[in-house]
Formats: C-alpha cells, sequence, structure tokens
C-alpha cells in the first residue's frame, strides 16, 4: 500500500508540472494587458515600457515561466500585481472560505443525494423513484447562479429571513459557526449543493437497481437476511462508486465557482478568480489555477487510495 | 432595595451602552470586486478614488463637491493658494495649509507633500513604489518633482508649461511619511533587501493607513470590507463626516447589490442595474442620478479611406441617434450628450452644430455625401458586452443601428471582451487589433482637459503615445491645446478649452450619444445627500436615521 501511494505522488509531479505550464500559457495567450489594473491606457509610452520592466513582463515568455516556476516550487507564488499583497496570503485566505462552503455543500449535497438515491433504486418505478428521478434531473440541469438568485429573492428579499450576501456580519475573517454566520452560508450552500444532489442521487440509484439485479442479493435474501440486512450489503457494495463520485464532486467544489460566490460576494477562490479575471491580475490569475489544480490532484490521489483500501478488486499493481 | 439597586444598574448600563448604540452607521455596496487600494494612489479608476482616496486623504487641490446643480470645480485643498512663476512657467509655488495634521497624529507640511511626490516619480527614494506610479503618473504627465522651500511652500516642476497643473493635482493623495517610517522601523531586521522592505511597508501602510481626510481607516479586510470611522479633527469644520462609521462592501454582481439593499443588509448601493429601478423606487428607497463628467460616443477612425472623413457623414450621425428614446430605455439613466460637456460647463463654448435628433437633417446630409436607402454607407464599430462606464453597450448600440439604418448608415458592430477593447484603444484605428473598424466605442471620464479633449484631439497624441485612436490630425486643434496648456489664468484657461471644445462639436469630431448618471440608491433613512455633477462623492453631509 505505501509503495502503491508513493508511486502515485510520483505520478503527480509530471502532472503538477504540465499543469503548471498549462495555466502559465494560458493566461498570458489571453488578450488584455496585465498591467492593466496598475496602468492606465491613457499612461505615456515612456512610463508603460518602464512599468513592463519593473514587473517583468518585458522578459521572453520562457524566462517569465522558468522565473515563476522557480519561485513556486519554494513556495512563493509572488504578489498580486492590483493589490500588492502575497499571492500566497489570497489564495490562502480564499481558499478557507472555499473550503466552509464546499465542506458545508458537499455533505447537503451527498446526505441529500444518497438519501434520494437509495430510495429511488430500492423502490425503482414507484412514484418515489420518479419523484426523486425529477429533483435529481432538476438538480443537474437548473443553472445554479438562477437558482442562487431566486433563493435570494425569496429568503432575503421577500421574506427577509436569511442574508442575500457575505460570509457573515464581520466578513469572512471573523467566522464562527454560530448562528449569525451560518445563515449567511445556508443560500449559497443550498445553490450549491444542487448539482452534487443530482449526480450522486443518479449514479447511486443506477447502482442500487444494478447491485439487486445480482445474484447475490437473491441468494442474501434466500439465506433468510431481512430487508434492513440486504439493505446493509448494498450500501457496502456502492459505497465505492458513491465516494469516488462524491471525492470528483468535493474536488469540483473546492475549486469555487465563479458563478454562485460572485452572486453571494463569498469571498472564495471563485470570487477571487472573477476579480483576477476581470484586473488581468497574471500573477494571481496563475497562482489561484496552479493551486486549485494541484488541490484537485491530491484530492484525486486521496480518492484512488481510500477506494482502493475499501475494495480490494481495485489493483494497486 | 434590591429593586433600587436593579434599577440603578439597568440605568447605569444604558448610559453605558448608550454612544454604542447611538453610533451611526452606513454600509456601502461598491461595483468594485475588491477594496480599491487603500495606501493613498488607489486602483479601479475614478470608484477607488471615491472610496478609498477622497475619504482617507486629501490633495493638494480637492474637488468641489458641495453642489448637485453647478459643475463640480477645482478647490484648495491641502493647498491654500498657487502661481506660476513668471518668468518659468513650468515652476508653480503651492502655499500649504497650516495646522493640519495626518491620522496618526504627525504633522502636514512641505516634507510630506516632496516625499509624496518622491513616492511615484523618484526611483531612488527608499519609499518609491513602483505599484502607484502607473495610476499617478499617467494622471499628472508633466509634473517632474518637488522642493520644499519653507515648512509650509513647496515648488512643483513640470517638464514643459502646463496650466492643467492644479487640476491634475487632485489625483495625488499625500499618505503620512511618518507613519510609513513607523511601519519601515517594524519590518523584521531579517529582511535585509531595501526594496524588499519599503514593499512589505506599503503592505503594512494599506493595512493601517494614514492620511488627513475626512474618515479614518478603522478596519479592513481584503476583498471583503473596509470600515472608515469619522475623523472629529478634520481641518474643514464644514466637512466632518455626520455619521460614525461607513462600512464599504465590494459586491461586483448588480443583483445581488439590489437584494443586499432589499434585505436591508447594505443601506446605499453604487449602480443598480437600470432595470431595477422601477422596484427599487416600489420598495421606497431612493434613487440619486446626477450628469457625470463621463462621455459615452463613439470616437471616429480619420484614418486614409475612413468614411467619417467626410464631415456631412459625422454630422449625419450625431443627428440621427434619437437620444430620447434611448433615456427611456435606460429607465432615465443617462443625459443626452450635446458634446464632451453640458451646455452651462465652463468648457461648452457656444458650439453652432446643435446636436440632436433630426433625421430629415441627417439624411439630408448622407444624401449630400452620395448615400441613399438604396446606397447605404457601411461602417463598422468596436465595442464591448460591458465594461466600467460602458453603461449597457449591446442595447444601446443595437438601438443606435436601428437608428442609423434610418439615415442610411448600415451599422456592423465587432463585439469584444472589455479588457480587450480597452487595450485596443491604446493600439489605434491602424493597428490588426481594430479589425477594419471605422469606430470605436470606449467611455472616458472628462474631469480635466487632459482626460475629457487633449488626448483625443492633439494630433501629438495619436497612438502609440495615447488615445487620439482615429489619428485626428487637425491643425487647428493642435494650436488650440497648445494655447489652453499655456494660459495660466483660470478663466482664461477656460475660455481656450471652451473654443477647443466649440470647434470640435462644429467639426462633429466624436459621436456624442450619453453622459452617465453614477445612478445609486439608497435606503429612505439615509438624509442629507448631495449628488454633485461628478464622479465623487463627499460623504460628510449625509446622515441616517
Amino acid at each position: 500500500m505505501l509503495l502503491y501511494i508513493l508511486r502515485r505522488l510520483l505520478y503527480v509531479l509530471p502532472v503538477a508540472l504540465a499543469v503548471s505550464l498549462v495555466c502559465f500559457l494560458l493566461v498570458h495567450i489571453a488578450p488584455g494587458d496585465p498591467l492593466i489594473s496598475v496602468l492606465p491606457p491613457d499612461a505615456s509610452q515612456q512610463l508603460q515600457e518602464e512599468m513592463r520592466k519593473v514587473y517583468g513582463f518585458d522578459r521572453p515568455l520562457p524566462v517569465q515561466f522558468g522565473i515563476w516556476i522557480g519561485r513556486a516550487v519554494q513556495g512563493d507564488l509572488g504578489s498580486s500585481i492590483a493589490t500588492g499583497r502575497t499571492v500566497a496570503s489570497e489564495v490562502g485566505r480564499a481558499v478557507g472560505n472555499t473550503f466552509i462552503l464546499a465542506v458545508a455543500a458537499t455533505l447537503l449535497g451527498f446526505v441529500l443525494g444518497a438519501l434520494f438515491g437509495f430510495v429511488a433504486g430500492y423502490f425503482r418505478d414507484s412514484w418515489i423513484d420518479k419523484a426523486a428521478t425529477t429533483l435529481a434531473i432538476a438538480g443537474v440541469s437548473l443553472p445554479h447562479y438562477w437558482l442562487g438568485m431566486v433563493l435570494v429573492i425569496v429568503f432575503s428579499v421577500w421574506l427577509g429571513v436569511l442574508p442575500a450576501v457575505g460570509a457573515g456580519p464581520g466578513g469572512s475573517t471573523d467566522w464562527a459557526w454560530d448562528w449569525a454566520h451560518i445563515r449567511h452560508l445556508i443560500l449559497p450552500a443550498v445553490t450549491m449543493s444542487v448539482i452534487p444532489m443530482g449526480i450522486v442521487t443518479r449514479t447511486i440509484r443506477a447502482l442500487v437497481g444494478d447491485i439487486l439485479s445480482q445474484e447475490f442479493v437473491d441468494a442474501l435474501r434466500a439465506k433468510g437476511l431481512t430487508d434492513g440486512g440486504v439493505f446493509l450489503h448494498v450500501v457496502k457494495n456502492a459505497a465505492p462508486t458513491a465516494l469516488a463520485v462524491m471525492g470528483v464532486q468535493l474536488g469540483y467544489l473546492l475549486g469555487g465557482s465563479i458563478l454562485i460566490e460572485t452572486v453571494f460576494s463569498w469571498p472564495g477562490t471563485g470570487f477571487l478568480l472573477n476579480a483576477a479575471i476581470f484586473q488581468r491580475d497574471l500573477p494571481l490569475l496563475q497562482g489561484t489555477i496552479l493551486v486549485l489544480a494541484l488541490f484537485f490532484v491530491g484530492l484525486n490521489l486521496a480518492v484512488d487510495v481510500v477506494q482502493t483500501a475499501l475494495d480490494p478488486r481495485i489493483k494497486r499493481g | 432595595m434590591t429593586r433600587k439597586i436593579l434599577l440603578a444598574t439597568a440605568a447605569a448600563m444604558a448610559l453605558l451602552a448608550g454612544p454604542a448604540l447611538a453610533q451611526k452607521v452606513v454600509r456601502i455596496g461598491m461595483t468594485a470586486a475588491d477594496i480599491p487600494r487603500t495606501l493613498g494612489q488607489p486602483d479601479q479608476g475614478f470608484e477607488g478614488n471615491r472610496f478609498t482616496g477622497l475619504t482617507m486623504y486629501d490633495g493638494l487641490t480637492l474637488w468641489d463637491l458641495s453642489s448637485a446643480d453647478k459643475p463640480s470645480v477645482v478647490i484648495p485643498g491641502l493647498a491654500t493658494e498657487w502661481s506660476v512663476a513668471a518668468d518659468d512657467k513650468t515652476k508653480w509655488t503651492f502655499k500649504l495649509r497650516a495646522g493640519v495634521k495626518f491620522h496618526d497624529g504627525s504633522a502636514f507640511d512641505a516634507d510630506a507633500v516632496v516625499w509624496n511626490v518622491q513616492k511615484v516619480l523618484d526611483q531612488a527614494a527608499a519609499h518609491f513604489d513602483a505599484s502607484q506610479v502607473g495610476v499617478t503618473a499617467s494622471r499628472m504627465p508633466t509634473l517632474r518633482g518637488a522642493r520644499k522651500i519653507d515648512a509650509l511652500t513647496v515648488e512643483l516642476t513640470t517638464s514643459q508649461p502646463d496650466s492643467f497643473l492644479p487640476i491634475n493635482l487632485t489625483n495625488l493623495f499625500i499618505a503620512s511619511p511618518a507613519q510609513w517610517n513607523k511601519l519601515l522601523a517594524a519590518v523584521p531586521a531579517a529582511v535585509g533587501d531595501p526594496k524588499e522592505r519599503a514593499k512589505q511597508a506599503w503592505e503594512a501602510f494599506a493595512r493601517d493607513a494614514s492620511g488627513t481626510g475626512p474618515w479614518k481607516m478603522a478596519r479592513f479586510v481584503p476583498r471583503e470590507r473596509l470600515e472608515v470611522v469619522k475623523n472629529p479633527d478634520y481641518w474643514n469644520k464644514d466637512r466632518v463626516p455626520k455619521v460614525d462609521r461607513m462600512v464599504m462592501l465590494p459586491m461586483p454582481e448588480a443583483n445581488a447589490r439590489t437584494a443586499a439593499l432589499l434585505s436591508g443588509q447594505v443601506d446605499w448601493i453604487e449602480a443598480p442595474a437600470p432595470d431595477a429601478v422601477p422596484q427599487l423606487k416600489a420598495r421606497g428607497m431612493t434613487v440619486h442620478a446626477n450628469a457625470q463628467p463621463h462621455v459615452w460616443p463613439w470616437q471616429f477612425s480619420r484614418v486614409e479611406g475612413s468614411p467619417w472623413n467626410d464631415v456631412r457623414v459625422r454630422k449625419a450621425a450625431n443627428l440621427c441617434v434619437n437620444r430620447g428614446e434611448m433615456k427611456q430605455l435606460l429607465n432615465g439613466l443617462m443625459v443626452e450628450a450635446k458634446g464632451t460637456v453640458p451646455p452651462g460647463h465652463p468648457w461648452w463654448g457656444n458650439p453652432s452644430f446643435d446636436i440632436k435628433y433630426d433625421p430629415e437633417q441627417a439624411r439630408k446630409l448622407m444624401a449630400e455625401a452620395g448615400f441613399s436607402r438604396q446606397k447605404p454607407l457601411t461602417v463598422k464599430t468596436q465595442t464591448s458586452a460591458s465594461g466600467s462606464g460602458q453603461m449597457q453597450p449591446l442595447p444601446m448600440n443595437e438601438f443606435m443601428q436601428q437608428n442609423l439604418a434610418e439615415c442610411f448608415f448600415k451599422v456592423e458592430l465587432d463585439v469584444i471582451e472589455w479588457n480587450t477593447l480597452f487595450t485596443n484603444w491604446r493600439k489605434g484605428a491602424k493597428d490588426e487589433s481594430a479589425r477594419g473598424s471605422h469606430a470605436i466605442n470606449v467611455t472616458y471620464a472628462a474631469m480635466d482637459p487632459f482626460f475629457a479633449m487633449i488626448r483625443f484631439l492633439d494630433s501629438k497624441m495619436a497612438p502609440p503615445v495615447s488615445n487620439n485612436w482615429g489619428f485626428i490630425n487637425e491643425p487647428d486643434y493642435d494650436r488650440m491645446v497648445q494655447e489652453a496648456r499655456t494660459t495660466f489664468d483660470a478663466a482664461a484657461r477656460d475660455a481656450a478649452l471652451a473654443r477647443l471644445h466649440a470647434r470640435s462639436v462644429n467639426d462633429a469630431a466624436f459621436l456624442w450619444v450619453a453622459h452617465d448618471v453614477g445612478p445609486r440608491a439608497m435606503s429612505p433613512r439615509i438624509k442629507g445627500h448631495v449628488q454633485p455633477k461628478s464622479w465623487f462623492v463627499d460623504f460628510s453631509p449625509m446622515t441616517i436615521d
């Protein structure tokens, strides 16, 4: 097992390098001036040239990449052009906020998705199945930013029971798991949970249907196992796949959602990326994408390891 | 007895809690996605100056924001008077206001002015900060240096005679050298590189800022909130804030801002979506708007072969846009443009060409130029789908497309991303980035003469030097620009600018369409707000019930 983990860690290195190269190239290929936040277009040509030199944008792209990656491996992601703050501090704060939102949305999505999925799979073709399937389809089909706006209109504007924006009454730095803060989390977390809820419901429904049609279930019943006992076996057999799907979903959610975080002014990675994109803040954009991509790679690795541990049929070779 | 003690305790607690309960707080939803920089020279354009510049800092000169009716003009700020040397028009003397203190308690004086000029112009200075250079130097392109004459007098030098300097200096915000030096001393000794030490000191200064403005920084959470409290010792007693605390919250999404206001999470929002205005009014919110020094134009290409080289065509386009209906389209949130500045402005100049909706006259001019319904003139305009100051670019351009079709124009729109359009603006109509466009739709601020007119009309400002995108090359304009720049009496300088403006309108140098009105919606609890004819606002007079 240890060898397997080490080998998988080695695989991460070329992936991380490729990811860093792609994200560096993508942000540099995109049109627009990287100094737009600190240099208005009416700046003199001389000033523009001086500033390009100060920020190192006068150097060839391969040199810029070499310098950036050299610093990145030492943990220095540079400083934001727009704010002057270090990218690491910006990303660190945003990742923390997105983590709160993603975990809440994942828990909600997974619990509801698992519930709907098992119930729908167990009572296949019944009205319960149809209702759960309809919910699942709605979950994956509704544009979530639209859903977010509707929830804000209903619960914030009309009913006035939940706040429309922000990560707490005093901002995210004061975050606490009390009602004053949790009420800020509810609408974005519900909005964010509908897609994983839909995907998990559909996956588990299909899995349960498939497992129930297998011969070992008939054998269990023939041996006199109760419905509850059979159900436990079904859950155990469905768990590795459900876990893998949930891991991928958690990865997506940890990447932040530009749309949801912007709609709710939630200061996470999506909100940060939105600002970085509009300000053409290349160091911030590169750093954020790199951290998120590595996060995703790491999460996939963790899911693979857990899945392998849970299911001995998965080869470690 | 016990009851008496309880009552006395309750009364004492109420007295103690009184000031806290009575604290007046106004919460504002900004359009920015981040708090504009707080270290003195804000980013994010004029929204930055509005929220983190003019609140915590002062310039040597300031904008008069006290009236909703009069044009906003330059008034004394930290300088009480200024003059240019009679024998050398590149040297200015500024007399400074006595008795002004920074928020950290240190004194404002000539050394502070020299230090603040050095922060953006003197690369050898320990506190030089490249990140503040772009947004500052570009707004005072001729400023070259500062020299202390005595404790309350400084001499500023320009690269050429430039009568616009006092206007430009509204963009130089005076930060506290004492505070910066204190924060520099606090940088760990392990950081040896002087540049890195200076950088860290500026980072710390951004978190613990100190200026001379009417508001003092109280709490700063990057990307989330900036809280400022009133400066009771502000040097201008008429502008001491009437509320205790102001909280600024970044809310880039217009619907989120509207929902936040309607749900009572904020008391004031910038730029509500036009569609939301009727709903906001129906819910009792107040919507303030006033003409801003802002222009929503089509800037013409005047390179060889451009259809806009014919003045009849330029005039026809100006006469063919039904600005009144466009205003209805925007729920009233625009002012119909008659030039770069509106009638009544010191630079208006009474042009003879009256920009209005007159399609008959427009068609006549187009017919004279050789075009008809059967033989329309094809013109291509580059624009964006959104962007700062662009208002509602797509509906507005499509509306113009329909209008202009009635006057024998066939308009093609080339819609590109806002930052790309902004970058292309600098490259000019001859550059391949223009993709054969005959006009570009980039809005601009018209606060000072350089930004309002000179950079577009002076032939020396053609790309790559500045924003004369269309390569206008009119010797008359060049002469008038020079005349305005070298006229140092303020009234005479404004008269020279008025002549330049009138000439450009008579020549239909642009297709002028609209001025933005800087809409902001607020809770009916907010009283005393003055919406000046400016990009900026004085937050001092407002109160909240």
